[in-house]
């Protein structure tokens, strides 16, 4: 199918509106969009983070799955309570592959699920009491943890659980970072507001730990890479390549990553933002106070892995600008390889992508190394400064869907026909029932890592696999086939 | 005769609990056969018919014994006074937790537990001062209490709460048929308190069942944990509380209320007195500020 002229793209927005009632239709146009690379404000096109319809069946998560399953759960040397009902903890529990080095339970904790496990008294009578023995029964239990994070689900702000105080009174008793997070589901649009109240719980109660400390030996090269959450180990494919170069990775937020990390982070020169949705925020924040710069960068794919290492490069001396070029020089043969294998069997291959908060605009990069084409994408809780970023990444008259609903989706992609739609678990046997091939965006599909050029490798490899895979050929049932239907009317 | 469940609503402190024991005793003694449902954590809607200080409550027996499941319908049931059944839901202590999450905990494991037997003619729901959340509605939710009373006396904030609580019947009479039922008016001794009280329920298109006088045999009787019917049976306060129990069997004025509107009380207030005209000209005056003008 060729590609849609701008007028054919606003066509099929108007038909999947169709359906919808008069308020319901006015409020969903104006988060679909004909893409237009003129353009510099997104607002101009397309509005983003408000609340959901109603009735539709949107994508999103909630401010507890952005706290506790994105930004938090991932500090494997601490201990995450999930306080109030057991639900929460147990069905995100381990969920966002989120890889780490250490042993769980022991000083690790990243696939444990801990929760105050709320029944009818605890709402009635208040939790406090039960999250303070919690508290210290992990301490008795598990005394090699560094630090507790209290993550609400939406009882605790019901009922006025006053988990600051607790956490306070805990902290003196056990001499231990223990931080309330006052993430309950139900507060803000999406997921989104969960990153922001999860980045300045750490703002307030972690990463002022070290101020006016300065035993920690610091070196002019030293970075954190910030945002990267290590799915399928995507943080330390990204990692080596920063070494490579001559930087000194200081932290890691939070894949893979610890508590005595983010303390240190404060000391760092530069700020390295993958996820910006996420954690911009605390960049900004040590910007602001400790006078670190930071820079968005972007490890998907060689084009992009090149342009990040330099302007990586560019925030320090020579050495470093030699050890950028060295780097991409190092990797040229084993991602031209790449390329030259599976180009050939990708070239022209159409993409439709609806992610999170970020790789809905950082994948393509990626997809075009390959010869692939995104003609789609759409986040689930961008916010305008993300869609901003994307209208230059996406070709003209390409379709924007934010916070799309399944029925548009469906629509979509059944109009576009495109050769690979990339999202999430609740997506995926939809296409693939519908024939479409699928890959999952948020966890690799249980591959990667994607980031780097290792991970391009594996990147290349999973969806050639996917979209090649004989199943399709084998899709139609044998009497829907056109030999067979003429057969009956042969019969006949 | 059918079960009837009533519940008795009001401002806090304005005599709920020891009126709607006095007059279940006034029932009792008329031979009805009642049970008293107290939902408020203080749990102090039965310690005059149980001469106790206060009840056991559903909620913090649930909590001792691991979950509400876990306990039996004999266990909460205490039985007073001419065998008045006694039930207190309970709840936390000021400041943590959900008292509403209590109400309707209990009550559902009163239902359950079949606590609404066949042989009774009454059941009265206490419920704490204002229908301030979802749980404190739960006793004039559907197939719950049908019949309201409220309990007010001539003061303006007691006067405003009744007004209150009639907005939240207003939302409930259209989903699950409760009524309000009339006013009772404990007297404070405000001047004219019984036209007054006459006059705000038939704005809100009730009426004042009964005017309990003010007498210090309540108070005699309190302290040593009964009703007045109990303590002193020939006491003239005993009379009134049996000639509310009297109306109540005999009451046929269910409504719809009509709650009326701030400036409408105002001027009902201001009409016997209990308010002053308001002078707009200083309003948001500070003391300094009128000295220096």
């Amino acid at each position: 199918m060729a590609a849609m002229t701008r007028e054919e793209t606003e066509a099929l927005i108007q038909e999947v509106l169709e359906v919808y009632p008069e308020k319901a239709k006015n409020d969903r146009a104006k988060h679909l969009a004909v893409n237009d690379q003129s353009l510099e404000k997104a607002n101009k096109c397309i509005t983003s983070n408000r609340k959901s319809l109603p009735g539709v069946m949107t994508i999103r998560g909630c401010a507890y799955a952005g706290s506790k399953g994105v930004v938090w759960g991932p500090i494997k040397d601490m201990i995450h309570i999930s306080h109030g009902p057991v639900g929460c903890g147990q069905y995100s529990r381990a969920g966002r592959r989120n890889y780490y080095v250490g042993t769980t339970g022991v000083n690790t904790f990243g696939t444990m699920n801990f929760t105050s496990d709320f029944q009818e008294k605890d709402i009635v009578f208040g939790g406090d009491k039960k999250l303070a023995k919690l508290i210290d029964e992990i301490e008795v239990l598990f005394p090699l943890n560094k630090g507790i994070s209290i993550q609400s689900e939406c009882p605790i702000g019901l009922i006025g659980d006053d988990i600051e105080a607790v956490a306070k009174v805990k902290k003196k008793e056990h001499g231990k970072t223990i931080v309330p997070v006052r993430c309950e589901g139900f507060r803000g649009v999406s997921q989104s507001l969960g990153h922001h109240i999860a980045n300045d719980a750490i703002r307030d109660w972690v990463l002022e730990n070290r101020d006016g400390d300065e035993s920690f030996p610091t070196t002019p090269y030293d970075v954190a890479v910030i945002g990267d959450y290590n799915i399928g180990g995507d943080a330390w494919s990204s990692r080596t390549l920063l070494e490579e170069m001559g930087l000194r990775v200081v932290a890691q937020w939070s894949g893979d990553g610890t508590i005595a990390e983010i303390e240190k982070t404060p000391k760092v020169k530069l700020n390295l933002i993958h996820c910006y949705r996420s954690m911009n925020y605390i960049a900004r924040h040590m910007e602001e106070k400790y006078s670190i710069p930071w820079i968005e960068y972007n490890f998907f794919g060689p084009t992009k892995i090149a342009e990040s290492l330099r302007r990586i490069a560019s925030h320090f001396d020579e050495t470093i600008q030699a050890g950028a070029e060295r780097v991409i020089e190092r990797y040229k043969i084993e991602y031209e390889a790449v390329i030259a294998k599976y180009k050939p069997r990708l070239q022209g291959k159409r993409v439709m992508l609806y992610v999170g908060g970020l790789r809905p605009r950082h994948v393509i990069g990626a997809y075009e190394d390959l010869g692939m084409e995104v003609v789609g994408t759409g986040y689930e809780f961008a916010h305008n400064d993300d869609y901003d970023r994307t209208i230059k990444e996406m070709g003209n008259a390409t379709l924007l869907y934010d916070d799309v609903t399944g029925y548009e989706f469906e629509e979509f992609v059944k109009k576009v026909q495109p050769d690979l739609v990339g999202s999430g678990i609740k997506e995926k046997y939809i296409f693939q029932k519908m024939g479409v091939p699928f890959r999952q965006m948020h966890s690799w599909d249980y591959s990667g890592p994607y980031h780097g050029y290792d991970g391009f490798a594996i990147f290349a490899r999973d969806m050639d696999m996917t979209i090649n895979n004989p199943c399709w050929k084998n899709f139609k049932a044998p009497w829907k086939t056109e030999a067979a239907s003429d057969a009956v009317k042969a019969v006949a | 005769m059918a079960l009837r469940q009533c519940a008795i609503y009001g401002k806090g402190g304005i005599g709920k609990s020891t009126t709607t024991q006095n007059l279940v005793a006034g029932l009792a003694e008329l031979g009805k056969k009642v049970m008293i449902v107290g939902c408020d954590p203080k749990a102090d809607s039965t310690r005059l018919i149980l001469h106790a200080k206060a009840q056991n409550s559903i909620m913090q027996m649930a909590a001792d014994a691991g979950s509400v499941e876990d306990l039996e319908l004999e266990d909460v049931l205490k039985v007073g006074y001419r065998d008045i059944k006694c039930v207190e839901s309970g709840g936390p202590e000021p400041g943590v937790g959900c008292a509403g999450r209590g109400v309707i905990t209990a009550i559902n494991f009163l239902e359950e537990e079949g606590a609404y037997d066949e042989d009774l003619d009454f059941v009265f729901y206490d419920v704490l001062g204002d229908v301030v959340c979802g749980g404190f509605a739960m006793p004039i939710r559907e197939n719950k209490a049908q019949e309201i009373y409220i309990v007010c006396s001539g003061e303006m904030m007691a006067m405003y709460a009744a007004n209150n609580i009639a907005k939240g019947i207003v939302k409930y009479a259209n989903s699950g048929g409760v009524r309000l039922a009339g006013l009772i008016c404990n007297s404070r001794q405000t001047a004219r308190e019984d036209e007054l009280i006459m006059e705000l329920a038939n704005k809100l298109g009730t009426h004042m069942i009964h005017f309990v006088p003010r007498d210090n045999v309540v108070q005699r009787a309190e302290i040593r944990r009964m009703t007045v019917i109990e303590y002193e049976p020939q006491a003239k306060q005993a009379q009134e509380y049996r000639d509310l129990a009297n109306k109540i069997i005999h009451n046929k004025n269910l409504v719809i209320p009509t709650p009326i509107t701030m400036d409408e009380l105002e001027e009902l207030l201001m009409e016997f007195g209990v308010m002053e005209e308001v002078d707009e000209s200083i309003v948001g005056k500070t003391a300094a500020a009128e000295a220096t003008a």
